[in-house]
């Protein structure tokens, strides 16, 4: 502010240095196909991926489009609700709008027969028990609906830990 | 006949901060900018174009904002490109500038990048409500500690390489005036002791949330050569891959090894830890050090974290990376790709002040964004390139 | 300068609202479309650029995911503007002028729907003096078309003959959202929704998406019979402050057409990119037309204005009709921001 010359009548203020200008906007979603239909298997405790029919692969969850191919995939595919950790993370930071309880875990869970794995909690085990490899199980909601929240959570089989390219998408 | 030589002959930073409340949004811009031209010994009306970079307009709750910026950067009158590619925007901002040159376009070019994550909520603006999918990610950390746990297991590197690199880079920015945090006093012991936010990515090893604006002024051959110690572009390179696909590797993304080996190939880097002196590579969690060591072919897949363990990348190491404090130390989003390639022009010019690796002929600097799937980089170098 | 032609372009049915596709949906068929009329795949695309925007989309990072639609594997060269896909394609331009690329592909997708377009448009405006007060688009339009008629420029009546000649046109566009129109004296009966702005001068809401492939010199020639030639492409920027500009005037569009080289040669066709009527008008007068030019015979943005995507199918639409022998030079137009604030000119040529 240094240099700046006043009006009188200004001086004795205090200057203005924020102002808080709150804005909203809302938008409706459009899921689009591919995702309403994923969805609607979810509404049925079924996950459904979707096989690209370029390269074979199973693309989970479907978006509309290969990702390597650039094709609309149709074929779908009915994966079982159990997989295996490729990897996770410990989640010690609250941000707002959140109500989960600290800590919880986040992993990919690749479900058996699928090239992409699924973004879930994981629990009924302690965090520090979870591992790379651990094969586990979908638990779901008693009335899903056609959301990924339906399933609630990923819980340990205790089946024997699988072997896992870790980082590789699937 | 082939593209234009491009040297860099004007840099200007802000000061980085948390918040930056004594200046508006075009304020910040405009300080880098006069620095910038200040550095270059031009004036508004020596620049033909203006090239701005930053990330999702969300971050400051202003659409599109380089039309309310046109005033302020002097583009009025003047070709404005707005330039997004996610985290890598900044490097892309200076490669794009470049670009309008090499195509005998344009001969000076201002290439400018901000963000100014004060004026709005950035973890609110990365974490926009998606309808059908619980909100399990919290901010940019989230995303990417399951990635570094992968590489952790999948290279066997002890649990300390994260604190090492985030002491080097903290340590490293005590020596950078303009760095964001100058935290007198930091130890490994500081840094192990910090609260695990996303195991296994702690607070001392994630960036902070910074304003900040960078701008560089670029120039056509003859420009270069009229200038006192610019910086020559010997290579950029751009390269992009889907965020989730069958088999992508996320922990050493094939863009980044492809873009690497491009822009080696312009610049005639056969061995890059032995060919370059000095590197500014974005890494905003520490574990990134090592990957990226890895995946820019400094280390065999799998070693990157052993070059941290020797001290290879210190100031006084052989491939000294980040002498600026890096990512870690001042991240104002949309503009911390752009200062990486600022930085890497500043040492090879000799003007990096305290952070100054002796000798810098040949730097590179590094952007990446999205879920490790955008990359931009280029290598700059004291002298002008003959082919 | 390297020779660059438009060899292909493709675009979607706009519409109001498109609810049942998402973006990715919504863009691929066009993708493929420019790809498949070239007997092309992504990997014989050297470089790729696309322009969306954030704030229509209602999500951070918009073009990440329809990356998906590309097909970007193995990694692919590419970039992107938070702009109107005209700029991207003029990105696209400079990389094959760099000799990197000999062929581009550049496409742009704006959902309008999802949003209250009003307001969201309003938070491109200076964020500390304008943005919080939330005028909407159609009022600063307004503003500019009463400062037109106190000029002279233009007159009510003229508005609405451009509006009845844009969407009467737009009756042989298969892809336009809004076809046919009344006779102007019974438009001008209708009450005015922004003073003095009616309902026919302004533009619909659209969803939609385009796709252009660039392609340098003999690469060009290979890929197609009617390649259409980019002879001069240049972009400007006015001031933001609306106070301080002139709005019945668009300097940035008078010189990108001296820069772009409008005046070198006859025009016979021009696509403009004018969403509201009026604006027709001051672009016409930057770009120094002629009468006899034809203007908008796609229907132009008041037929369909599928926002980010709107400035690209000018040029493709330009480029369709000299590759189908409807002109011989033809000018195409793109506007970004408020009130015409940014705008970039692009002048095309058939082969002889």
């Amino acid at each position: 502010m240094s240099g700046l010359v006043l009006p009188e009548r200004l001086r004795d203020l205090e200057p203005v240095r924020s102002i808080r200008t709150p804005a909203r906007l809302e938008y409706t979603y459009t899921a689009g196909q591919a995702t309403s239909r994923f969805l609607r298997g979810i509404a049925q405790r079924k996950i459904l991926g979707e096989r690209c029919h370029v390269c074979g692969k199973v693309i989970l969850p479907p978006r509309g489009a290969c990702p390597v191919d650039g094709v609309p995939t149709h074929e779908q595919v009915e994966l079982p609700d159990r997989g295996t950790i490729t990897t996770f993370c410990v989640v010690n930071v609250k941000f707002s709008g959140s109500a989960m309880e600290l800590p919880y875990v986040c992993a990919t869970v690749v479900p058996d027969g699928s090239d992409m794995g699924l973004f879930g909690m994981v629990q009924e085990i302690p965090f520090d028990r979870i591992r790379i490899g651990m094969r586990v199980e979908a638990v779901w909601d008693d009335e899903p609906r056609p959301d990924l929240a339906s399933i609630k959570w990923w819980r340990p089989t205790g089946e024997p830990d699988v072997q896992v390219d870790e980082g590789r998408g699937a | 006949m082939g593209k234009e030589r491009v040297a860099v002959v004007g840099i200007g930073q802000t000061k980085h901060q948390a918040t930056r409340g004594d200046v508006s949004i075009a304020g910040l811009v405009r300080e880098a900018v006069v620095e910038a031209l200040e550095d270059a010994q031009m004036t508004w009306a020596d620049i033909d174009a203006v090239v701005l970079g930053k990330a999702p307009d969300f971050f400051e709750g202003v659409m599109m904002p380089e039309l309310y910026l046109a005033e302020a950067i002097g583009a009025v009158g003047k070709p404005l490109l707005r330039v997004h590619t996610a985290g890598s925007v900044g490097g892309s901002t200076a490669l794009v500038a470049a670009s309008l040159i090499q195509a005998r376009i344009h001969r000076r070019v201002l290439a400018v990048a901000f963000e100014k994550q004060s004026e709005s909520e950035a973890m609110w603006a990365l974490t926009l409500p998606i309808p059908f999918s619980p909100p399990l990610v919290a901010g940019a950390g989230g995303y990417f500690a399951p990635h570094v746990r992968a590489y952790m297991r999948r290279s066997g590197a002890p649990d300390h390489i994260g604190i090492l690199v985030a002491l080097k880079d903290r340590t490293n920015a005590l020596k950078n005036p303009k760095a964001h945090l100058h935290e007198e006093g930091i130890t490994f012991e500081s840094v192990r002791d910090s609260i695990m936010l996303w195991d296994p990515i702690r607070y001392s090893e994630t960036c902070p949330s910074s304003d900040g604006a960078c701008a560089v002024v670029l120039t056509d051959e003859a420009g270069g050569d009229a200038a006192d110690s610019p910086a020559w572009v010997l290579g950029g390179a751009m390269r992009s891959e889907p965020t989730m696909a069958p088999g992508r590797d996320e922990v050493n993304p094939r863009a980044g090894r492809e873009c690497a080996a491009d822009v080696y190939r312009q610049a005639g880097i056969t061995d890059p830890r032995r060919d370059i002196d000095v590197a500014e590579v974005y890494v905003p969690f520490s574990w990134y050090e090592p990957m990226w060591l890895e995946n820019l072919g400094f280390a065999e897949e799998g070693a990157g974290w052993k070059l941290v363990e020797e001290g290879a990348t210190a100031m006084d190491g052989d491939i000294p990376w980040n002498p600026s404090g890096g990512v870690l130390s001042s991240n104002p989003i949309g503009a911390s790709g752009l200062i990486r390639f600022a930085e890497a022009a500043l040492q090879v010019r000799g003007r990096a002040g305290e952070h100054q690796i002796d000798g810098a002929r040949v730097a590179l600097g590094h952007a990446y964004g999205g879920g490790s799937q955008f990359f931009a980089m280029w290598v700059v170098g004291a002298d002008k390139p003959t082919s | 300068m390297r020779e660059v032609a438009v060899v292909a372009f493709a675009q979607t049915r706009h519409e109001r609202r498109q609810q049942a596709l998402n973006e990715v949906e919504m863009l691929m068929p066009v993708l493929h479309q420019v790809k498949e009329e070239l007997g092309i795949d992504q990997s014989q695309i050297d470089f790729t650029c696309s322009g969306s925007t954030d704030y229509l989309a209602g999500t951070a990072f918009s073009f990440v995911t329809t990356l998906d639609a590309v097909g970007a594997w193995p990694p692919i060269v590419e970039s992107h503007v938070e702009m109107d896909a005209a700029w991207a394609l003029y990105e696209a331009w400079v990389k094959i002028q760099t000799g990197e690329a000999d062929t581009a592909l550049v496409y742009g997708y704006g959902k309008s729907s999802p949003g209250s377009l009003r307001d969201v448009l309003s938070r491109q405006l200076d964020p500390y003096y304008v943005a919080p007060l939330w005028p909407d688009s159609v009022a600063l339009a307004a503003l500019q078309a009463r400062a037109c008629l106190d000029a002279g420029i233009t007159t009510v009546e003229e508005m609405a003959e451009i509006a009845a000649r844009s969407r009467r046109a737009a009756e042989s566009n298969p892809y336009a959202q809004l076809r046919g129109s009344e006779d102007p004296s019974v438009l001008l009966e209708e009450p005015e929704i922004a003073p003095p702005l009616r309902r026919h001068d302004c533009p619909p809401i659209s969803d939609g998406a385009a796709a252009v492939v660039l392609a340098a010199g003999d690469r060009a020639r290979e890929l197609t019979d009617r390649p259409v030639w980019i002879r001069g492409i240049d972009h400007r920027i006015d001031a933001h402050a609306l106070g301080v500009r002139d709005l019945t005037a668009s300097p940035s569009t008078a010189l990108a057409a001296e820069r772009a080289g409008v005046a070198d040669g006859p025009v016979d066709l021009a696509e403009l990119h004018a969403p509201f009527t009026h604006q027709e008008v001051v672009l016409r007068r930057a770009l120094g037309l002629g009468d006899d030019v034809v203007v908008n015979p796609s229907g132009g943005p008041l037929a369909a204005n599928p926002l980010i995507a709107a400035g690209l199918i000018r040029i493709g639409e330009a480029a369709a009709r000299i590759a189908r022998g409807e002109a011989r030079r033809a000018v195409a137009h793109a506007t970004n921001g408020p009130c015409l604030q940014q705008n970039l000119v692009c002048v095309l040529e058939g082969s002889d």
